[in-house]
């Protein structure tokens, strides 16, 4: 048995069941994602056309190596969040609704780790 | 005006658009053998009209998210001044994703 009120344990808690976190950390990431994804941006560009070697060269670069890994993980984390207020938003149905939730979960954990698992094969 | 929903069309693409940036970085990790039908992938006309969208969407998503942030700020909801800068974003993003493949074609005669 619980001693909160019934009222201080819905404070502040939406339709997500998870209250105001989700709004912060899609602000905190997007803050950050604005100076990520130019330096993504513009080291893309850079690449555009490279062979093999000069991508491998580019990202074993410690501060590329690590700017990219800062970009992957915190656009995944902003992605996942965004993906879940779409499906929050237009998915209706509780069982699909979860349905959803976890591919996106799952997406988010998939690209991640091949992403991370590929940038450390090239950096060592 | 339309921009909000373009956000989130763009944050949806973006997201289909990570699967590329993990193939990218996979081909790489792997060599040559998965680099090249990567490379070429990107460079046929299909691929180069996923990538424009991506550039694009990244533009979009950027500005119009700067934007956001604003007004969770408090700023930029005067109507006449919103209009106008969806107006801006949209024709920035364009120019910005057009600018990117202009440079990328002079520099390397194609953009893959």
């Amino acid at each position: 048995m619980s001693l909160e009120t019934p009222l201080h344990r819905v404070q502040g808690f939406g339709s997500a069941h998870s209250g105001t976190q989700h709004f912060w950390r899609q602000r905190v990431t997007a803050v950050a994602l604005i100076p990520l994804s130019i330096w993504f941006g513009v080291s893309a560009l850079g690449l555009v056309g490279a062979r093999e070697v000069d991508v491998l060269t580019f990202f074993q670069h410690p501060w590329n190596a690590g700017l990219m890994g800062l970009f992957i993980v915190i656009a995944l984390i902003h992605m996942q969040i965004g993906i879940q207020s779409v499906v929050d938003d237009y998915v209706h149905g509780e069982g699909m609704k979860l349905v959803c939730l976890l591919l996106n979960r799952a997406f988010a954990w998939v690209v991640g780790v091949f992403c991370l698992i590929a940038l450390l094969r090239i950096v060592s | 005006m339309a921009t909000s929903i373009v956000h989130r069309i763009t944050g949806v693409g973006l997201a289909a658009g990570t699967v590329l940036i993990a193939w990218w970085l996979i081909a790489t990790a792997s060599g040559p053998d998965a680099y090249g039908p990567f490379m070429a992938a990107a460079a046929n006309p299909f691929g180069q009209i996923i990538l424009f969208g991506f550039t694009w969407a990244l533009s979009f998503h950027l500005l119009n998210g700067i934007r956001h942030l604003g007004w969770d700020l408090g700023y930029g909801y005067d109507p006449r001044g919103a209009n106008i800068l969806s107006v801006v974003i949209i024709v920035v993003s364009l120019l910005l994703a057009v600018g990117a493949f202009a440079y990328a074609f002079m520099m390397r005669g194609a953009v893959s």
